[in-house]
């Protein structure tokens, strides 16, 4: 009836029960101080009285409660004067039982009992023993907790624990256990038997006022947690069996949960360690209702934590075999509670996983159990969906990647990619990134295929469109950080050993090719550079290696770099692809491999002519082009002239005459090159060269910036001099200068600001290689300025 | 007027004391007129000896037909009012007829008396015993003087003393089982016991144990029955669960108990019972009564 009566009727009630209180308290005083102690009883006891009412709430009761605490302090220090009241104190301890309610009279008489125990005149267990014996008289729920909390609180200094006075003979300390125990007991059924209390419509009421008593009930947990002489010996064999019979039998869900959390948290870890299987037995036999994961998550974190806080201990875990007990009490409740959602299910794993990971760091294959029993988990419901579930499972999978620091470690886990493929694309994503970049963190080097081919199939998300992605969906930059981070990661893939090596860029190639037109322009250049690398590495151990399964030979090599590039064409993305293929042109000139550099060259030429039209683009192509060929020198004449008239032929034809000249004086440098077994053929062309390049700065005339060009060109002369091209005369060079000076009258405007300081520290090198004597200096020596 | 008033009170003063009256026990009771006074204590088998003193007024002489003092052992039903029966009577010859003309003291005794019964302050019946002087005088009546004795007697230790145990219960509803560990207690003794819980269907506000005395007077269609509650003990509040057991402990000392009486005298009987009561929260009460016996138990000397 009291829940369905309003607040302020509860509040007038606190008010008359506290008035109650004072007035009773007032007289009590008065008998105090005049010592009689007759009067003090009969006022006690009225003023307990007021702790009879059932109209209050139990935070109100609360509230009434602390009041008549305060006062029967008093009462107590009245109690314990023998000389104050002229009676022996257990002539006292029956006097009080007189009180015909029975509320007072335990009241009463657990104050009395204190003094009693302090005063020594009786063994404090039988004392103990009484009072909570005594106490079953209360049994309205509040009532009685609140009365076996006041017992709880006046006995706690006075139990025999061990280095308490009131240890000895008789009293040791498996009584003061034994009247927590049984006091804890009563006061969780008492607990528990609230709900009973009231109608069924206020029962979300009623759980929330239990909630707020449960502290009064997990004080007696603490308190043997704090027992002195508690040792693990009387843990396991009285103190921990008795309170999960309790918690066990009490088929209370609210209890159960707050109790084991009571357990896991007042006892200590090593405690815990030891009696495992009970406890974890317990957790099995709990209610369906009750939220067993956060109590065997609770349990886990905290062993987990006492693992890790000394390596000392670790060889505890092992000696209760403390995995294989948690292992299977989770596979039991994760049975058994078929309603426990996903979620639940699956932050367990990670607890549990964060547990094998630190207790048991060298155990790989608990690891994997682990991740197996999650498998088996998740292959049982249809799709995971819920977005917190979906967090645990990264949270899984990302726990083995941060112990090990070490990827490898993870790849060889059969169960991670079955778990991985639990999850929705994006998560799947988001996972695959991890794993990158633990990778990239750790600078670890995945160095077989098997691995590699695992690894990628864990990132297979990254690597290709998954089914039903909708590729307008995606966030471009995300979308440009996934695919460079699998670029980097492409990086990390190595092996000393060429044969493996070449495994692994076939794996890699596999499963990038799949990746689409997107995907490519960021996945193919660290592949290709890998192909590259390993090319070299060859070349560098002198040829090729007659594997066994797959013999890597550099055509082969070639071959698939060929083909690889090629994939490019279809994104389209021609600048990339010639780019590559004059990277691959120069490797396979280092190998000595002229038809496949010529092969390249074609390629990168064919798609210069064809694919790449912008003039800015064909300018930086002509000029990579140029630098490739600059550099090779495995051409036989007859292709080498192919190729160099090519070149030239396309820098002429550049849309813009400075890019003209530009290019074809870049293009001189193919006909001389600086080398003793350079090829030297084309002095001449060279100097032809340079000068179609000077008409073509003539052409430019007028427009802006030919007296740079002038320079530059100049320069070129100097360096092809300087270099000993018999063509290049001093008159040449000095005509030239006599040319940039007119044209820097004729046009004293607005382009000296730019080719002013260029063309006079031009002459000042010239200059200063005319002071420095020697044979540069005779040389230059010719030259008159 | 004084000396007018004198004319009518008696001309002596009669006092009764006891030889051993320093030392005797003395116990308070009730008076008729509500109030208590101190009560020297007898015993069986005590011998009562005394004095009586006689001290006539100043300057007056008391003429009489002998002087006697009685023991004498009432049994007053207060429905008859005024019909003492007297189950005991002796009488010890103090004088013989004469004058008294100063202060004069005559010792009495009477040797180990039998006084079976206790005194007794019932609802409707009083048993007392009382020694009464009286001064014989022919004319102006005789000169009455009371001294109340209370007489208690010690039973010993109950040969057999089984514990009371018993189930009862309301079919679906409420089962219990009591024991209270025995069947007779003295009275200072303190009921032990425990109430277990077998079958509980109902909401239960309290449960007390009550003392009540059953008080029967007269004898077949005159018999009159008195039930009082002398004690209202709570044991337990609220509703406990199935298989709680709730202990009894009861002091008797604070209580006015007497001992059992049965049949005393053919007149009255007085018994005792412990009622166990439970209330519901509709207040609906549910009781079994259990007799039990009380006795007298010699106490110790120290208390």
């Amino acid at each position: 009836m009291r829940t369905l009566a309003g607040v302020e009727d509860e509040e007038k009630w606190l008010a008359e029960g506290i008035a109650g209180i004072q007035h009773n308290a007032f007289f009590m005083h008065r008998a105090l101080d005049a010592n009689n102690l007759r009067e003090v009883l009969k006022y006690s006891a009225l003023m307990l009285s007021e702790l009879r009412t059932s109209k209050l709430s139990p935070q109100k009761y609360y509230d009434l409660y602390m009041r008549a605490f305060d006062q029967l302090r008093q009462l107590e220090i009245f109690f314990k004067d023998e000389s104050r009241h002229g009676l022996p104190v257990v002539d006292l301890y029956e006097l009080v039982q007189h009180a015909g309610n029975i509320l007072p009279r335990m009241y009463l008489l657990c104050t009395v009992g204190s003094v009693y125990i302090k005063s020594k005149q009786a063994p404090s267990k039988d004392v103990l023993k009484d009072l909570v014996e005594m106490c079953r008289g209360v049994q309205h729920p509040i009532r009685g907790l609140f009365l076996r909390s006041y017992l709880a609180q006046v006995s706690r200094d006075k139990l025999p624990e061990i280095g308490s006075d009131y240890e000895g003979d008789a009293n040791t300390v498996i009584d003061a256990v034994e009247f927590v125990l049984q006091n804890f007991t009563e006061m969780n059924k008492l607990w528990v038997r609230i709900q009973h209390q009231g109608p069924g419509t206020v029962r979300e009421k009623q759980e929330k006022e239990r909630n707020e008593l449960r502290d009064l009930v997990g004080k007696n947990l603490h308190v043997l947690g704090q027992i002195e002489g508690v040792d693990l010996e009387m843990y396991k064999e009285t103190v921990l069996p008795r309170v999960l019979e309790q918690v066990v039998n009490c088929k209370d869900k609210l209890a159960q949960y707050y109790l084991m959390e009571c357990i896991i948290q007042v006892f200590p870890d090593e405690y815990h360690l030891q009696t495992l299987e009970a406890l974890l037995a317990a957790c099995t036999q709990l209610m369906p209702t009750v939220d067993t994961k956060i109590v065997l998550t609770q349990l886990m974190d905290r062993l987990s934590n006492y693992a890790a806080s000394s390596p000392d201990v670790l060889h505890e875990f092992l000696q209760v075999e403390a995995f294989a007990k948690l292992s299977n009490a989770i596979g039991k409740v994760i049975d058994t509670q078929l309603e426990m959602p996903i979620v639940g299910a699956m932050t367990l794993f990670v607890s549990l996983l964060t547990f094998t990971l630190r207790v048991h760091p060298d155990r790989l294959d608990y690891v994997d159990q682990v991740l197996g029993a999650c498998v088996v988990k998740l292959s049982s419901v249809p799709k995971l969906e819920d977005a917190r579930a979906m967090k645990q499972v990264v949270a899984l999978l990302s726990a083995p990647l941060e112990k090990y620091s070490d990827i490898v470690t993870a790849l060889t886990l059969s169960n991670y990619p079955r778990v991985m493929d639990h999850l929705d694309d994006g998560t799947n994503k988001v996972m695959a990134m991890l794993i990158i970049q633990s990778i990239m963190k750790n600078d670890s080097c995945i160095s077989t295929a098997d691995k590699v081919e695992v690894l990628f199939e864990l990132i297979k998300g990254l690597i290709k469109d998954l089914d039903g992605t909708n590729v307008e969906e995606l966030d471009e930059e995300d979308f440009q950080e996934e695919q460079n981070s699998v670029a980097r990661l492409i990086h990390m893939l190595d092996n000393e050993e060429p044969e493996e090596m070449l495994k692994i860029i076939y794996v890699v190639r596999k499963h990038l090719m799949t990746g689409g037109p997107q995907r490519l322009p960021f996945t193919v250049p660290p592949l290709v550079f890998s192909a590259v690398r390993l090319v070299r590495q060859l070349e560098a151990q002198g040829g090729d290696i007659a594997g066994e399964d797959v013999p890597a030979t550099l055509r082969k090599i070639f071959q698939i770099l060929n083909q690889t590039i090629e994939a490019l064409s279809s994104v389209p993305c021609p600048e990339l692809a010639l780019r590559l293929y004059l990277q691959c042109a120069e490797a396979a000139s280092d190998c000595d491999l002229e038809p496949v550099a010529y092969e390249f060259f074609t390629q990168a030429f064919i798609l210069y002519e064809e694919e790449i039209a912008d003039s800015k683009a064909q300018v930086t192509a002509i000029h990579l082009i140029v630098g490739t060929l600059q550099r090779i020198n495995v051409f036989g004449v007859e292709n080498r002239d192919t190729l160099t008239h090519k070149a030239t032929g396309y820098s002429a034809r550049l849309l813009k005459k400075p890019d003209q000249c530009r290019a074809v004086y870049a293009c001189s440098h193919l006909f001389w090159v600086d080398d003793p077994e350079g090829i030297k053929d084309g002095e001449r062309r060279a100097l032809r060269i340079a000068n179609a390049a000077q008409q073509m700065v003539n052409a430019t005339r007028g427009s802006s910036g030919p007296v740079t060009l002038f320079v530059e060109i100049l320069n070129k002369y100097l360096y092809f001099f300087e270099k000993g091209n018999p063509h290049i005369t001093p008159s040449d060079i000095q005509s030239l200068i006599e040319l940039i000076n007119t044209e820097m009258l004729s046009d004293n405007g607005n382009t000296t600001i730019h080719s002013d300081p260029f063309f006079s520290s031009t002459l000042r090198y010239i200059r200063f290689q005319k002071q420095k004597g020697g044979l540069m200096g005779e040389k230059y020596d010719l030259i008159k300025l | 007027m004084n000396y007018l008033l004198g004319a009518f009170k008696p001309a002596c003063n009669v006092s009764i004391t006891f030889s051993d009256g320093k030392n005797r026990k003395q116990v308070p009771m009730k008076k008729e007129n509500g109030q208590t006074a101190l009560v020297p204590l007898f015993h069986s088998q005590d011998t009562i000896s005394g004095k009586v003193c006689i001290d006539p007024y100043q300057g007056k002489k008391v003429e009489h037909n002998g002087v006697k003092v009685e023991l004498l052992g009432q049994i007053e039903m207060y429905f008859d009012r005024g019909n003492f029966y007297d189950f005991t009577s002796l009488v010890r010859e103090l004088d013989v007829p004469g004058e008294i003309y100063e202060r004069k003291t005559y010792p009495f005794e009477f040797p180990t008396v039998e006084m079976p019964y206790e005194t007794y302050n019932g609802v409707n019946v009083r048993l007392r015993y009382v020694l009464k002087v009286t001064v014989t005088r022919g004319y102006s009546g005789s000169i009455l003087e009371y001294q109340e004795l209370v007489v208690r007697n010690y039973a010993p230790l109950p040969d057999i003393n089984n514990s009371i145990k018993m189930e009862v219960g309301i079919e679906d509803c409420l089962h219990i089982e009591f024991e209270y560990n025995k069947s007779k207690y003295h009275l200072k003794d303190v009921i032990l016991g425990k109430i277990y819980f077998l079958l509980v269907r109902i909401k239960m506000k309290n449960m007390d144990l009550e003392i009540r005395r059953r008080e029967s007077t007269g004898a077949g269609a005159n018999t009159h029955v008195e039930t009082e509650t002398l004690a209202k003990f709570e044991l337990m509040d609220g509703t406990p669960v199935r298989g709680e057991s709730i202990p009894v402990r009861l002091f008797l000392a604070p209580y006015d108990l007497t001992p059992t009486h049965r049949n005393i005298n053919n007149k009255y009987s007085v018994k005792y019972y412990l009622n166990l009561v439970l209330v519901d929260e509709e207040d609906r009460r549910y009781f079994k009564q259990q007799e039990i016996t009380l006795y007298r138990l010699k106490e110790d000397t120290s208390s």
